[in-house]
């Protein structure tokens, strides 16, 4: 959350998926081969017993047999939601909490995302929706919420791991627990999200200026630049140089920003916070996994280098990889099950397998199981604004931009909405490769086909890094399948963060404070600022002046005095104030200019002796006069008997006449005004 | 600072689109279309007028291209690859994707006729290497200064009104559109903004148009009625737009009409068209798009791929076939099997350039039709002419200049006649200037540009906070409330030698000086008589203590139609004048004469800086002028109480 020109803004708004990993999956009879099923054992799990039992701390029975509850970003419930002004969401899976903030009583902030995070984000939404009602239809449609199942003692009871996620470390986090948002809230928040394209200009209430700007992580992911009179503010989200699939990070656009927040701690897999002024908030970076920093970069410094070195070919491998193993699992007569909620690798994957079954000799079909995936798949072969630049040349070269569109026609890949679809059944044939959702392993078609081959050691599972994978596979255990755990590129490598924020010479860097070990040392060419989760930090105040822009017509009008004995010229200014695309602007009044301009602040010294002479020349005669006033301060007094008769009073920061003649009175006054300077 | 026209084509005619707009020295080119009338160098626009030297990466910023229309772009491989331009081009993603379509597509027909190549497949394809695709509204900064931005302007596919912006100035090249939506496309749409010039297309500058739907009617029904007969009908095209178009009108006809009769599309080219409205659906109107996750509408599901085979196979069919002019090509192959048959149909476009043999179907009803000096071709088909028109029409053109409100109107790409009584149509009505430059004609413009000067916080805060006037008509009781915002802002603005100019806020500016403020203030102490006063408040004498401020509240309420004062305890106020009553025999403000304490009645003491003095003076002569009524002994008599 960041308070910029009093306006308060805020920086996405996800879930913790990986704490949906508490809570224990639905069984169903049809895949019960294990030999308990976890959760239909009794709602009063037997806790203690199990850690005494097993070596293990955790065991399936301890995991929580009740419909889930989602975690929202913490202490953000904290918050008065009609207290923000700007929502700004980066990604799809930055989206994912937003129904719960823009169901509360008050919000009435302006949501912005980008067309395809919207859209995208509104898959994972639905699916997710679609994909509880499982536990729904399970569990029943009673009200109770998990946490009222489990009395105190029994949540200190349980394993420390779990309470650790149900708690947060200090204790604290029992507030974040919502039940999930229904269709109806996700379909409510999307209507109050403005879509943007890359580089919009969207003018928030006429003083901030928001663009987008690509950030490579996922299609239609953005970084940020706020615009508003006084600074500029660059906020980059986990970006990724050169991406297989989506439109590269766009970092020259954030050159030269007043200050630069930097969130992208993809590596530090980072829950975040920013603060500024009065504010505060955390992010939370749900399922994003961990880059192992496997190579040593030592290059030349500079923008060249940053673009040079191609990520993307080093993604590829890994990918290539996952085919070959999946391949070897099929020839073995296992099946492949790929989990993954990353849109731009599951397209990437799709491609790269066609190839290699076509490669082989082997006749595999792959399966996409997804409520949404039929939707999602057409939607991403009509969006080529939003890609890379080699994808954006098949659609130039007149070629689809994603493979799955011709392998959907030929029938090498098969889409169904859930595992019980009749059409999947009747095709159903083993092996097969089936890509879904992952949802931290506990919801969809996943669970199920868990249920079916974790004891298959042919099979393979192929897991995104970065997720507690122990508790993750805890139901399913024991588990002989395959695992094969694999990290993508979900952010900027640590290594490369230094020279890019050199380039970017952002007067400020705002960096979360765990990694002040890392930039510290760096502080001397990289003005940092550390900021801590939950914690406001004040931005120093760059500059008192902001820009103002005056009409021709006006600034043609003004009269200009020159100050006595001084090198300034000075003019009274009137106008009307505008405020439009973040511009301050003074237009000519509407009304005529009075004609009378009279100075209406005064200053300098006025001594007796000049004005007397002062009036004088205008004909006005007076005599000096000494008086001790009441007030114990001496005055000096000028007595005026021609024309009229008047009282000038000279004090130190007055001037003071009186009489009772209205013309005599402003001929006086003219004769003090040439002795003084005013405006 | 100015803003300079140079229009090197479509000046008081339709063909070769090409603006150089120099804003404050940058200068950019709208368009670089080419001359289908023309095949000498009367086709292009005069470059050399850009530059003497033929330098033109220098002289020119950058290029935008509104849309992919041969008068639009047509130039364009010739000013890269044999001009040598190698700066920015812009124009949207479709029309880069669809641009290389229609170039080759022209390219070939040109070679076909004999014609001088005038650049090669490879310089078309090299051409739009250079070029920057944009999306709409997506802001892109050419240089430090110069911003531009697309909206949508309907017309055809990827078709954009570009913004350019550059400093303080600003102005919108609008390129073709469409007010109205059509089957596929949207309407223009574009932010309101201050604009110093628009250059707007100015093609149907008188026409009014009626609704489209009467006219797609009469098409189907002539194409029903001639496939249901067992003919065969044959649709000339270009492959980009109108053949879209008509298809998702005939495919959602046979939809619902539940015809089999198999509709064709002639070449891959088509075809290979339909793809890219396919992935850029988008780009379409609100209605197609929202059919993409069923079926994308451009899946079309009765439109299949022709077979010179079938050319002569029996039984009805629709075919497209490019060119749309029947000027050559397959079209013209078909028209040769198909127009002797009385039986079948042929649709014409809206347009068709002298010299085709369209253009000859077109001029009355011929039997004949004369191909070259050989061939003759007995034309007994029926013929209808289309005249769907995706150009906005002088309503929309008018709505829109309305609407951007711009400074300066140049109107360009439209016949002379019309587009003068356009322009006088739009001085009139809305009363902005307009221009309608032949080419190679410049028309230069002053340009918006505002003064920058530094402001301050506390001048900033003092002019955004609201000023509330409360206006209460006293006449009704029940009136309501009338609130205002009489907020006028205010500051000085201070300039040194050698600095940027600051404004201030008035408090400010004296601890820039390091001085303190000098009051200058006015006094007077008067009295009135007691019998005046009794007439004011009868009561006076009877109130044993006296209570003065009855007496004031009094005396507010007898000045109340005239000044209104506000009644604070002990004293009356308004801005900065203050009137009390004067208990101070030595009151320094009193004047000789009524101070020597004889005098039977009250007080009063006024001061006032000299920002009220008009106001001061009115309300004393107004006291005295109540005390001079009834004693016209009293020396000043305030008659003319304004001077």
């Amino acid at each position: 959350m960041v308070n910029l020109c009093g306006f308060h803004i805020l920086f996405d708004c996800p879930l913790d998926l990986s704490a949906l990993t508490i809570f224990s999956p639905i069984s169903t009879s049809l895949y019960e081969h294990t030999s308990a099923a976890p959760s239909s054992d009794s709602l009063d799990t037997p806790v203690v017993g199990a850690m005494l039992e097993t070596e293990k701390l955790l065991d399936r029975t301890n995991l929580i047999p009740a419909e889930p509850y989602y975690k929202t970003v913490e202490r953000l419930h904290l918050w008065n939601a009609s207290l923000i002004d700007v929502v700004l969401i980066s990604s799809p899976m930055g989206m994912l909490g937003l129904p719960f903030l823009t169901r509360t009583d008050g919000f009435s902030a302006k949501i912005y995302a980008t067309e395809a995070t919207a859209r995208l984000g509104q898959f994972m939404m639905e699916d997710l929706v679609a994909m509880h009602m499982e536990f729904k239809q399970f569990y029943g449609p009673n009200e109770t919420s998990f946490l009222q199942l489990f009395k105190w003692e029994e949540l200190e009871a349980l394993p420390p791991a779990l309470k650790e996620i149900i708690l947060g470390k200090d204790g604290t986090e029992l507030g974040s627990w919502m039940p999930l948002y229904s269709a109806a809230d996700v379909r409510d928040c999307l209507r109050k999200v403005q879509t943007l394209k890359y580089a919009e200009e969207a003018c928030y209430n006429g003083t901030l200026i928001i663009k987008a700007f690509s950030s490579g992580l996922e299609i239609g992911s953005c970084n940020w630049s706020l615009k508003g009179p006084k600074r500029n503010i660059s906020y980059i989200s986990s970006s990724v140089f050169s991406s297989g699939v989506a439109m590269d990070f766009n970092f020259q656009a954030h050159l030269g920003s007043d200050v630069l927040i930097y969130s992208d701690f993809a590596s530090w897999n980072g829950t975040n916070c920013v603060g500024d002024e009065n504010s505060c908030s955390s992010l939370v970076t749900g399922g994003d996994c961990s880059i192992t920093g496997d190579n040593e970069y030592t290059r030349e410094l500079n923008a060249d280098s940053l673009l040079n070195f191609d990520e993307s070919s080093e993604e590829m491998e890994k990918l290539n990889f996952i085919c070959s193993c999946s391949m070897n699992s099929v020839k073995a007569g296992g099946s492949v099950l790929i989990p993954i909620g990353r849109l731009g690798i599951v397209l990437q994957l799709l491609e790269l397998f066609a190839l290699h079954i076509d490669s082989s000799d082997v006749k595999v079909p792959i399966f996409i199981i997804s409520s949404v995936a039929e939707e999602l798949l057409a939607y991403t072969s009509i969006l080529p604004e939003w890609l890379c630049k080699h994808r954006q040349e098949k659609l130039y070269s007149g070629k689809p931009v994603f493979g799955h569109e011709e392998l959907i026609k030929e029938k090498k890949i098969h889409i169904f909405p859930t595992v019980h679809s009749h059409e999947l059944l009747m095709m159903w044939q083993e092996p097969c490769i089936v890509v879904c959702p992952h949802w931290s392993l506990r919801l969809g078609p996943v669970v199920h086909l868990l249920q079916r081959w974790h004891a298959d050691p042919n099979s393979l599972l192929v897991l995104e890094e970065g997720i507690d994978t122990d508790l993750a596979l805890l139901p399913y255990k024991p588990i002989a399948m395959k695992v094969l755990e694999c990290s993508f590129l979900s952010g900027i490598k640590l290594e490369k963060v230094p020279p890019l924020l050199k380039m970017l010479q952002p007067k400020l860097i705002l960096l979360p404070d765990h990694t002040k070990p890392y930039f510290a040392p760096l502080s001397e060419s990289l003005p940092c600022l550390f900021y801590l989760e939950d914690e406001t930090l004040r931005l120093p105040n760059s500059n008192n002046l902001s820009e103002l822009h005056i009409a021709t017509d006006l600034a043609s009008q003004l009269t200009w005095s020159k100050m006595k004995n001084n090198e300034l010229t000075i003019s009274r200014l009137t106008g009307e104030l505008f405020v439009d695309n973040g511009k301050r602007y003074l237009l000519a009044e509407k009304r005529p200019m009075p004609y009378e301009i009279r100075p209406l602040v005064h200053w300098g010294k006025v001594d007796l002796e000049s004005l007397l002479l002062a009036l004088e020349k205008i004909g006005v005669k007076g005599s000096i006069e000494k008086v001790k006033s009441d007030d114990g301060y001496g005055s000096n007094v000028l007595n005026v008997f021609e024309p009229g008769k008047a009282l000038i009073q000279v004090k130190e920061t007055s001037i003071v006449i009186s009489t009772s003649d209205k013309s005599l009175a402003s001929l006086v006054s003219d004769a003090v005004h040439t002795l003084l300077d005013g405006i | 600072m100015a803003i300079d026209c140079l229009v090197l084509g479509a000046g008081q005619e339709v063909g070769k689109s090409c603006v150089i707009v120099s804003i404050n020295g940058k200068r950019i080119m709208f368009d670089c279309g080419m001359h289908m009338g023309y095949a000498d160098h009367r086709r292009y626009p005069d470059f050399s007028l850009i530059s003497k030297s033929a330098d033109f990466n220098s002289a020119l910023s950058c290029i935008i291209i509104t849309h992919f229309h041969l008068d639009h772009i047509g130039a364009l491989p010739y000013f890269t690859e044999v001009c040598g331009y190698n700066g920015p081009i812009y124009m949207t993603y479709p029309t880069k994707a669809l641009a290389p379509l229609m170039l080759e597509d022209y390219r070939k027909v040109m070679v076909g006729r004999g014609e001088e190549e005038q650049f090669t497949y490879e310089n078309i394809l090299d051409c739009m290497k250079k070029v920057t695709a944009v999306d709409l509204k997506q802001t892109v900064q050419v240089d430090k200064d110069l911003q531009i931005r697309g909206y949508y302007a309907g017309h055809v596919l990827g078709a954009a009104m570009f913004y350019a912006s550059l400093g303080d100035a600003a102005m919108v090249y609008t390129g073709d559109y469409n007010m109205t939506p059509d089957r596929h496309l949207g309407a223009a749409q574009i932010d309101r903004m201050q604009l110093d010039v628009l250059i707007t297309e100015s093609t149907y500058a008188t026409t009014i148009r009626d609704s489209k739907y009467a006219r797609e009617r009469e098409f189907l029904k002539a194409v029903h009625k001639c496939v249901s007969n067992g003919g065969k009908v044959l649709i000339p095209t270009f492959a980009l737009g109108r053949a879209q178009e008509l298809c998702i009108l005939l495919d959602d006809y046979w939809e619902r009409m539940n015809l089999k009769v198999p509709i064709y599309f002639s070449a891959g080219l088509t075809m290979q068209a339909n793809l890219y409205y396919k992935v850029l659906i988008n780009w379409t109107s609100q209605k197609v798009k929202d059919t993409y996750a069923t079926r994308n509408a451009f899946d079309f599901k009765n439109v299949h791929s022709f077979d010179r085979s079938l050319l002569d196979a029996p039984g009805p069919c629709v075919l497209f076939a490019t060119p749309g002019m029947i000027s050559g090509g397959f079209s013209l192959e078909v028209f040769k099997h198909w127009a002797p048959s009385e039986a079948n149909l042929i649709t014409l476009p809206g347009y068709c350039v002298a010299g085709t043999v369209g253009h000859k179907l077109m001029s009355g009803k011929p039997t004949k039709v004369d191909l070259d000096k050989d061939t003759q071709i007995d034309v007994r088909c029926q013929i209808h002419q289309l005249s769907f028109s995706p150009h906005t029409d002088a309503k929309g053109i008018m709505d829109l200049v309305k609407f951007l409100s711009p400074k300066h109107v140049v109107l360009v790409h439209g016949e002379k006649p019309k587009m003068d009584l356009l322009k006088a149509r739009i001085k009139s009505e809305l009363g902005i200037q307009c221009y309608d430059p032949a080419n190679t004609e410049t028309v230069s413009f002053p340009s918006t540009h505002f003064v920058k000067a530094d402001a301050s916080n506390t001048f900033i805060r003092s002019s955004l906070t609201p000023n509330f006037e409360f206006l209460k008509d006293e006449a009704k009781a029940m009136a309501p409330l009338e609130v205002r915002d009489g907020r006028v802002t205010e500051g000085i603005l201070a300039m040194e030698k050698g600095q940027k100019v600051k404004i201030l806020h008035q408090d400010e500016l004296l601890t820039m000086i390091g001085t303190e403020k000098t009051e200058v203030e006015f006094g007077y102490c008067f009295a009135l008589r007691l019998c005046s006063l009794k007439r004011v408040l009868p009561a006076i004498e009877e109130v044993s203590v006296f209570d003065e401020n009855l007496l004031l509240s009094v005396l507010n309420m007898k000045l109340s139609n005239e000044v209104g004062l506000q009644d604070r305890v002990g004293s009356l106020e308004v801005n900065s004048f203050r009137l009390s009553i004067c208990k101070n025999n030595s009151c320094p403000h009193r004047s000789n004469g009524d101070s020597d304490g004889s005098y039977e009645g009250m007080f009063f003491c006024c001061n006032w800086s000299n920002l009220d003095m008009k106001l001061a003076w009115r309300v004393i002569s107004l006291l005295k002028n109540m005390d001079s009524s009834v004693d016209l002994t009293n020396k000043m008599p305030f008659n003319n109480v304004e001077r």
